[in-house]
């Protein structure tokens, strides 16, 4: 009797009694919902358009916010802060986009057509390599990244909200509205969909792959330093972040593999519901529910919704 | 003979069918001594042929002849070992997929490869992507040029679609189409690319009678009033002897014949290669 008055009475009277706690839980929650969104966003974007799931998506975030420390590092000093930062992101941008092309060549090129557990394999691969350049060339040690963001704390009528919170949720939101645009209005956009649904198909109608791949690479290249620039600015720049990825997986379980504002709502749902049940519920669970909430969630979807509450619906003729 | 038995297929009422208005051309492709080997198996096998601009050229033979290999190495998905391809006045070792997309060569496939998650509309749009070369910018601020060239384009794809008689599908999913549906909008897809050639990899293969008659009526039409030249593969005789101007006979990947309709069903090789041969 206790136990069903504390798992389904008391934590909702505590939000009564205590609103601007849970306002605050909420934002809290969301916020953090924010950088899981980016972080999937990279998955659905190459999920999309080659069917494959790129395990090295949280080391790419890793490895953008690695070079990027790196090289703001090595600009010359005397140069006005905003110079700096500037210049650094775009020489990262390239450097994420010439990884995109050396991908193509040397890892998906020579496994085209092969079964995409291969590709998948290829892609775990791809994460240890890139780890290990990352800590070759920038060493291990967890890096401070200040690219100027904002970081003071707003007070509204006594709920306080970080800056930078509201600049991740401000840079996802963009980020989502300009793919979104280029997945449905332009050119390539339709290319990109059509390679995600039939490679054969979208060769004889002149489509090049390798093209296409490089482009998505690089998108989910850039897509990856901003949430290592969001993830970087919060918590430092620290080899645990390549296991966001990992919190990036019930994201898209929750949201679809194939759907960008799916991603986007998987990630909120998961840090929403992993603040508010950790805060409200913690006299059932004791705490420490972030490690298994999303999981949890994740697997309840599956039971019910396998194809995520925007992904494609799964069809199959028999 | 043939000639009667066109009109008749296609259904169409004597007037314009009974004459055939074509011009037959030039070769606008050939291929000379190609070999194909997937290891230690020789699917084609020194096989040369061309196909003249305008004509309806049929490659023929008995299952694992070679025939969808053909196809694949005219339109650049398989590199042959030796032998080479003539083509728009050029001779080529291998094609390219997209080389060949991008010079007018468009194709079906015999399981059909269709964009399933897409509609019957933007399926037919992915085939106007080589003619869409506005600025990426304005594509996404959907002004000025790029307007003005999806449109066009969107013009092109409608009549496409009139005229394979598709309009109620148009917004329709292509996965959730039956079959000979869905193989006529592999044929649109083609279509809309404004191909000079269309490779048909057995267009009509598992369609009742009444489907297969549409069928044939449309590639009839497209080779009559667009000029098209095709190459097809199918196994209906019927169908093949019907709509062809040639055909070559390919078995265990070498050619065994090559003619008109009539030559090739007199061809004793051929009759050997689809009826056995007896060995006593």
């Amino acid at each position: 009797m206790e136990f069903i008055y504390a798992l389904l009475v008391q934590p909702f009277v505590d939000m009564y009694l205590d609103p601007l706690i849970f306002i605050e839980t909420v934002i809290k929650g969301l916020m953090a919902g924010v950088l899981y969104s980016l972080v999937a966003l990279g998955f659905v974007l190459i999920f999309k358009a080659s069917g494959v799931f790129n395990f090295a998506q949280g080391v790419m975030a890793l490895f953008a916010a690695l070079t990027l420390t790196g090289i703001m590092e090595y600009m010359p000093d005397g140069l006005p802060k905003w110079l700096t930062v500037i210049a650094a992101l775009g020489i990262t941008v390239v450097i994420m986009i010439l990884l995109a092309v050396i991908i193509e060549r040397v890892v998906l090129r020579p496994l085209v057509n092969q079964e995409l557990i291969i590709l998948f394999m290829a892609t775990l691969g791809l994460s240890y390599v890139l780890e290990g350049a990352g800590d070759l060339m920038w060493g291990s040690d967890v890096k401070v990244l200040d690219i100027g963001l904002p970081t003071d704390i707003w007070d509204i009528g006594g709920v306080y909200v970080e800056q930078l919170d509201v600049t991740a949720a401000i840079a996802a939101g963009s980020l989502v509205a300009v793919l979104a645009i280029f997945f449905t209005k332009t050119r390539i956009g339709r290319a990109l969909r059509a390679v995600a649904d039939d490679h054969q198909a979208a060769l004889s109608v002149g489509i090049s792959l390798q093209q296409i791949w490089v482009i998505v690479w690089s998108v989910a290249g850039i897509v990856a330093l901003v949430a290592g620039i969001m993830w970087g600015s919060k918590s430092g720049v620290q080899f645990s972040l390549s296991l966001i990825a990992l919190k990036a997986l019930p994201v898209l379980i929750l949201g679809g593999f194939t759907s960008i504002p799916g991603a986007i709502i998987g990630g909120l749902i998961i840090g929403l519901g992993e603040k508010v049940v950790e805060v409200f519920w913690y006299s059932v669970h004791g705490g420490a529910v972030e490690n298994w909430f999303a999981f949890m969630l994740a697997l309840a979807f599956l039971m019910f919704r396998p194809q995520g509450l925007f992904g494609d619906k799964i069809i199959e003729r028999v | 003979m043939a000639e009667a038995q066109v009109v008749e297929s296609g259904g169409t009422s004597g007037t314009s069918g009974a004459v055939d208005t074509r011009t037959i051309g030039a070769p606008v492709l050939a291929v000379e001594n190609i070999v194909v080997k997937f290891g230690g198996v020789t699917a084609i096998n020194d096989v040369s042929f061309d196909v003249r601009k305008g004509e309806i050229r049929a490659i023929i033979g008995p299952n694992g002849a070679g025939k969808s290999s053909m196809l694949n190495v005219l339109n650049g998905f398989y590199k042959p070992r030796s032998g080479q391809i003539k083509f728009a006045g050029k001779t080529f070792p291998s094609m390219d997929p997209y080389y060949a997309a991008s010079n007018g060569i468009a194709r079906t496939f015999q399981n059909i490869a269709l964009f399933r998650g897409m509609s019957t509309l933007d399926n037919l749009m992915t085939g106007r992507l080589l003619k869409m070369k506005s600025n990426f910018f304005w594509q996404c601020l959907y002004f000025g040029p790029a307007q003005k060239e999806e449109l066009e384009n969107r013009a092109h794809v409608e009549r496409v679609i009139d005229f394979l008689e598709i309009q109620p599908i148009r917004r329709t999913p292509v996965g959730r189409l039956p079959y000979g549906l869905q193989k006529r909008v592999e044929l649109g897809r083609a279509l809309a690319m404004d191909p000079d050639i269309l490779l048909l990899d057995e267009p009509m293969a598992g369609m009742n009678v009444e489907e297969k008659e549409d069928m044939s009526r449309f590639i009839m039409d497209v080779n009559e009033e667009f000029g098209t030249t095709v190459i097809l593969i199918e196994h209906d005789m019927g169908v093949v002897m019907d709509l062809s101007d040639r055909v070559v006979v390919l078995d265990y990947g070498s050619k065994i014949a090559d003619g008109t309709p009539d030559e090739v069903r007199a061809n004793q090789n051929v009759i050997d290669a689809y009826l056995g041969v007896s060995h006593d």
